[in-house]
C-alpha cells in the first residue's frame, strides 16, 4: 500500500482544516469573544500537523488505489474530527472531550445529535464552527481538497468514491478535480441563495448564515432551544424548500444548468422521492389534523417536519414526539431511507431504495418464469448486475450495523424507543430521534462508551459503511 | 482540449493515458460496458457505453464540441464512419486507425478528403518504418530524424567492451573530430541530461544529435560501425512484417519471413512474390538454424505474442546475430525485454501514442505554442522537441553560455538555412532558427520554457 501517499492526503487534509478554521476565528473576533484563543491553537496544531505529514511523507508515486482511497478517508474523518474538537474542548464550554468529540463528529457528520442542554449559552465563534462543520462535511472535505489542490494524486477517484455517498458515482465533466469544483461551485451558489431569502424574510445574518449550513448539510444543529420553531412561517418554508433541494441528487443542478431537462425528468429517483414526500406529507397532515389550530398551520408543520426528517437535517418547528404513532412510524421510515444519492443528506438514498424494489420485484417474477431474462433499469438504462449485488449486500450490512449498535446501545437504561431511534436517528445522520433524545431533549444522558459508539455510528452512516469498515480492518492497511 | 476517443482497446487505452498526462479531458467510448469500467477505474476520464456510429451516443459524448475525435476501434470501417459522424456533427478534427493495406495502398487520399479526415493511422506501417529506420543503421537502438534529414537523434547502447565506457564527455569531444552532442543518457531507467564531467558508464544508452554524415563519421572512429542490413529475417507475417517485407525489398534487400499459419503465408507470398515464404514454427530452433539464422544482418522478431518475441529474440541474440529488433506491445515488458540484452524495441502502442502526442501538440501549436515537432526518445522518458524562433523570443543574439536554462534541458541543434550545427557556448539563437531541444523532466509548450 501506498502509505506515504495517504500520509501526505491526510496532511492536505488537515492543511485545509486549518484553513477552514480561520472563518470561525474571525466570527470570534467580531463579536470579541475568549474562544478566539481556542480557534488559534487549534488552528497552530492543525497547520503544524498537517505541514509535518505533508513534508515527512513526500511520496514519489503518486498513485491510489481503492484501497488507499478507503484508509485515507476514513483517518482523514477520524483526525478531522479529533481536531476539530479542540476549539469546544479548550475553549471550556464543553468540558469534556468525549462529549466535544461527539458534536463535532455530529457536526461533520451532518448529523445534528447535540449533547448542549443549554444551546443559548454558547459563544457566538463556537456556534458557527458547529454549524460550519456540517457545511464541510455536507458536500465532503475530500472534494474539497480535490477541488482546491490540482494533481493531488493519480487516480483521485478513488478517494471521491469513496467520500460521496449514492450506490455509483457519476462524473459531470471528464476530469475529476473539475467534477469536484462544479459540484462546490453549486453548493455555494445554493447556500448564498438560501441565506439571502432567509435574511430578507426578518431572519438575523447571524442566524441566517448558521441555519443555512446546517440546512445545506443536511446537518440540524440549531441555535436556540426551540430550534426552527420561533421564526416566522416564511423562513420555516423557505427552510423546508431548501432542505429538501440539498437532498436532490448535485447533478441535477449541473444538468438544469445546462439546460438538458428531458434528462432531469427522467431521473427516477427524483421521481420517488418527490412522491414519497408527498404521500408523508398528505398522510402526517391527515393523522395530525386534530392537534393544531388550522389547516395551515398544521401542512406547514407537517411540510416542516418530513422535509427535515426525510433530508436527515433535524431541525423541528413540532415537538413530534408527541404525535400519534402512524406519524411517528413515517418519519422513522424516511429516516431510513434518507435523501438521494450525490447529495448532502444521509440514509439509505431512494436510488437504493428504487433499486432493491426493482431487485425483489425481478426476483418474484423469476419465482413465476424460473428462465426469464429481466434486466433492472434505471433512467432508461440498464444497471450493470454489480451495482445491484452491491446495494443489496450494502443493504444486509446497513441492517446488521444497525442492529449491532442498538444491541450494544441497549446496556443504557431508556427504553426500546429512545434507544432505537437515537440508533437510526445518528446511524442515518439525522440528529433527533424519539423518547429522550427528540426534538426537545438532548443525547447529554448517554455515558462516555454509548456517545463514542453513536460517533462510529454516524461516520459509518457518513461514509456509507465499507470505507470505515475496510480502513479501520489492520488486514488492509498491514505490510506482509 | 476537449478530446473523445472511441474504442478503448489497448492502443485506446495508451491513447487516454498520455493525452491525460498532457493535462486534456478526456471523453471515453466504448461498447464494451466492462472494458470501460475498467478505464474509468484506472484514467480520469468521462465514458459513454455505446458504438461509435450513433448519433446519440457521439452527441451524448459532446462529438459537437470536441477538439480532437479520435477513432481507433477494431473495424476501419466504423472508424472512418464515426470520424465522418463526427466531423458532421461538429468535431474540429478527427482521426481515424485505417489499417487495411487496400485502403491504405490505394485509396487513402481519396478517402482522407472525402470523409474530411484529418489524419489517419496505421499503427503497424509507422512500426514497420521504425524498424526499417534502425536497419538502415544497424548500430543504432533507435533513430529519429527531424524532417529536413539532416539532423538525426540516434540512440546508441554502449557495450561491456565499448571504448566509451568510463570515459568523460569532455574527453571524448577532444579525441574524436566529429560534430556531435550526446543529449541524453539513460541509466538504469533514469534520464540524465548529461554535462562535460558526465562519466560513460558501459550499459548505458546515449543519445547522440548530429548530421548523418558526423554521425557515421563518428561512429567509425568508435569502430561500431556495421553496415546495413542486406539479409533479413522476419518471424511473423503480421501487418508489421508486411510493410516493412514491402520497404526492405523495394530497397535492395533480401528477405525471409517465417509465418506458421498456412494462410497469411499464402496471402503475403502473392503480395510480396520476390520475398522468401517459409512456412513454419519460428519457435522451433531446428528449423531457424535450418533456415539460416547464423548469416542473417538482422533477426526481427514481430508475431502478435509479445512472450514469444523476446524469448526468440533472446535466442537470436545468442546465434551472434548482428542486429536483433523485438516487437513488444506491452509496455511492462519492455525493461524485462531489456534487462535480457536485446536493446532495440519496436513498440506499435508507443509509436501510435508519439504520433498522436506529436499531432495534439502541434495544434496546440496553432493556439499559442510553437513547437514544430515532438519526438519522445529513450524509451517516452525524454522529449525532443523543435521549436520554430520568432522575432519575440528574449535571447536572441545572446551566446548560449549566458542564457540561464531550467535544469535537464538542452539545446540539442541549431538548423539555420537548412544546414544543421551542433551548438557550443558561444553559439548564439537567430530569429527563423530552428532549435532542437532535449527536455527530461519538463513538459514545453514554447520555446520561452526553457529558460528559468
Amino acid at each position: 500500500m501506498n502509505r506515504r501517499m495517504v500520509l501526505n492526503t491526510v496532511g492536505h487534509i488537515l492543511l485545509a482544516e486549518a484553513a477552514l478554521l480561520i472563518l470561525p476565528a474571525i466570527v470570534s473576533v467580531i463579536y470579541l469573544e475568549k474562544c478566539l484563543w481556542a480557534f488559534l491553537i487549534t488552528i497552530g496544531i492543525a497547520l503544524v500537523s498537517g505541514l509535518v505529514l505533508k513534508f515527512a511523507s513526500n511520496p514519489g508515486n503518486k498513485v491510489i488505489y481503492a484501497k488507499e482511497g478507503f484508509v485515507i478517508v476514513t483517518y482523514a474523518w477520524l483526525l478531522m474530527s479529533a481536531i476539530g474538537a479542540l476549539p469546544f474542548f479548550l475553549s471550556g464550554e464543553i468540558p469534556n472531550y468525549i462529549d466535544a468529540f461527539f458534536e463535532t463528529v455530529s457536526g461533520f457528520t451532518t448529523t445534528g445529535a447535540s449533547i448542549l442542554t443549554d444551546i443559548e449559552a454558547m459563544s457566538r465563534g463556537l456556534l458557527f464552527w458547529r454549524s460550519f462543520t456540517h457545511w464541510i462535511g455536507g458536500m465532503g472535505v475530500i472534494v474539497f481538497v480535490m477541488a482546491i489542490i490540482p494533481n493531488i494524486a493519480d487516480r483521485s477517484m478513488n478517494i471521491m468514491k469513496a467520500e460521496v455517498p449514492g450506490p455509483t458515482v457519476g462524473k459531470l465533466v471528464p476530469k475529476a478535480r473539475d467534477t469536484a469544483k462544479i459540484l462546490y461551485l453549486i453548493y455555494i451558489a445554493m447556500t448564498i441563495i438560501m441565506i439571502a431569502m432567509l435574511f430578507i424574510g426578518g431572519m438575523p445574518l447571524f442566524d441566517s448564515i448558521v441555519h443555512t449550513f446546517g440546512a445545506a448539510g443536511t446537518g440540524g444543529f440549531g441555535i436556540k432551544s426551540t430550534s426552527i420553531g420561533g421564526y416566522n412561517s416564511y423562513c420555516q418554508w423557505v427552510i423546508t424548500v431548501f432542505m429538501l433541494l440539498f437532498s436532490l441528487n448535485f447533478n441535477l443542478y449541473y444538468l438544469l444548468l445546462l439546460r438538458k431537462f428531458k434528462s432531469i425528468l427522467k431521473s427516477t429517483e427524483l421521481w420517488f422521492f418527490l412522491g414519497l414526500v408527498l404521500v408523508s406529507i398528505a398522510i402526517i397532515t391527515y393523522d395530525i389534523y386534530p392537534m393544531y389550530a388550522n389547516f395551515g398551520e398544521t401542512i406547514r408543520t407537517s411540510s416542516f417536519q418530513v422535509a427535515t426528517i426525510i433530508s436527515t437535517t433535524g431541525y423541528a418547528t413540532a415537538n413530534f414526539n408527541t404525535w400519534p404513532s402512524l406519524s411517528k412510524a413515517i418519519l422513522l421510515m424516511l429516516m431510513m431511507i434518507g435523501g438521494c444519492a450525490g447529495s448532502t443528506a444521509g440514509g439509505l438514498k431512494n436510488a437504493r431504495v428504487v433499486m432493491l424494489i426493482k431487485t425483489v420485484h425481478r426476483e418474484l417474477k423469476r419465482l413465476l418464469h424460473p428462465r426469464s431474462v429481466r434486466a433492472v433499469s434505471m433512467e432508461d438504462k440498464r444497471v450493470d448486475e454489480q451495482t445491484l449485488s452491491g446495494v443489496t449486500s450494502y443493504f444486509a450490512i446497513y441492517i446488521m450495523c444497525t442492529l449491532g449498535v442498538f444491541v450494544l446501545l441497549s446496556i443504557e437504561p431508556f427504553g426500546i424507543e429512545t434507544n432505537l431511534s437515537a440508533t437510526i436517528a445518528c446511524f442515518n445522520n439525522v440528529g433527533p430521534g424519539f423518547g429522550a433524545v427528540g426534538p426537545i431533549g438532548s443525547y447529554a444522558d448517554y455515558s462516555g462508551f454509548s456517545k463514542i459508539l453513536l460517533s462510529l455510528a454516524m461516520l459509518l452512516g457518513r461514509l456509507e459503511i465499507f470505507p470505515l469498515v475496510l480502513g479501520l480492518n489492520p488486514l488492509v492497511w498491514k505490510r506482509r | 482540449m476537449n478530446i473523445i476517443v472511441v474504442g478503448c482497446g489497448k492502443i485506446g487505452q495508451s491513447i487516454i493515458a498520455s493525452l491525460l498526462s498532457e493535462g486534456h479531458n478526456v471523453i471515453a467510448i466504448d461498447k464494451d460496458a466492462e472494458v470501460l469500467s475498467e478505464v474509468t477505474n484506472i484514467y480520469d476520464v468521462i465514458s459513454v457505453c455505446g458504438i461509435g456510429t450513433d448519433c446519440e451516443i457521439l452527441t451524448e459524448a459532446g462529438a459537437n464540441k470536441a477538439d480532437i475525435f479520435i477513432a481507433v476501434t477494431g473495424s476501419d470501417e466504423l472508424n472512418m464512419l464515426s470520424c465522418y459522424l463526427a466531423k458532421t456533427l461538429g468535431a474540429e478534427n478527427t482521426v481515424a486507425r485505417i489499417r487495411n493495406r487496400e485502403y491504405n495502398e490505394k485509396s487513402l487520399g481519396f478517402l482522407q478528403h472525402e470523409l474530411g479526415l484529418s489524419m489517419s493511422i496505421n499503427p503497424e506501417f509507422f512500426a514497420a518504418h521504425d524498424v526499417y529506420n534502425v536497419l538502415k543503421l544497424p548500430s543504432a537502438a533507435h533513430i529519429e530524424t527531424f524532417s529536413t534529414r539532416n539532423f538525426e537523434i540516434i540512440e546508441l547502447v554502449l557495450r561491456q567492451d565499448s571504448p566509451l565506457s568510463g570515459m568523460k564527455i569532455m574527453d571524448l569531444r577532444r579525441q574524436h573530430k566529429a560534430k556531435f552532442l550526446i543529449c541524453a543518457v539513460c541509466r538504469e531507467g533514469k534520464v540524465y541530461i548529461p554535462d562535460g564531467n558526465f562519466e560513460l558508464q558501459s550499459g548505458d544508452k546515449i543519445a547522440l544529435t548530429a548530421a548523418p554524415s558526423e554521425i557515421i563519421k563518428l561512429l567509425k572512429s568508435l569502430k561500431i560501425t556495421q553496415r546495413s542490413a542486406k539479409k533479413i529475417m522476419i518471424l511473423g507475417a503480421s501487418r508489421t512484417g508486411y510493410y516493412l517485407a514491402r520497404m526492405l525489398l523495394l530497397s535492395g534487400c533480401s528477405v525471409v519471413i517465417i509465418d506458421k499459419d498456412p494462410q497469411k503465408c499464402q496471402e503475403i507470398c502473392e503480395a510480396l512474390p520476390n520475398a522468401t515464404v517459409i512456412l513454419g514454427d519460428g519457435a522451433q530452433q531446428e528449423l531457424l538454424k535450418e533456415e539460416g539464422i547464423n548469416d542473417v544482418d538482422a533477426f526481427i522478431s514481430l508475431t502478435g505474442m509479445d512472450e514469444q518475441n523476446i524469448l526468440i529474440s533472446y535466442y537470436a541474440q545468442s546465434q551472434n546475430v548482428p542486429k536483433v529488433i523485438t516487437k513488444v506491445n506491452r509496455s511492462e515488458f519492455i525493461p524485462l525485454a531489456t534487462g535480457l540484452g536485446l536493446d532495440t524495441i519496436v513498440s506499435p502502442r508507443r509509436t501510435i501514442t508519439d504520433v498522436i502526442l506529436r499531432y495534439v501538440r502541434a495544434l496546440k501549436n496553432s493556439v499559442g505554442s510553437n513547437v514544430e515537432k515532438l519526438y519522445k526518445i529513450m524509451d517516452g522518458n525524454a522529449e525532443a522537441l523543435k521549436f520554430n524562433v520568432k522575432e519575440d523570443f528574449k535571447y536572441i543574439n545572446t551566446p548560449l553560455k549566458d542564457i540561464n536554462f531550467k535544469s535537464n534541458i538542452l539545446i540539442a541543434g541549431i538548423l539555420r538555412n537548412r544546414k544543421a550545427m551542433v551548438p557550443t557556448g558561444d553559439t548564439v539563437i537567430l530569429p527563423g532558427d530552428k532549435v532542437i531541444v532535449i527536455s527530461a523532466e519538463h513538459r514545453l509548450y514554447d520555446l520561452a520554457d526553457i529558460i528559468k
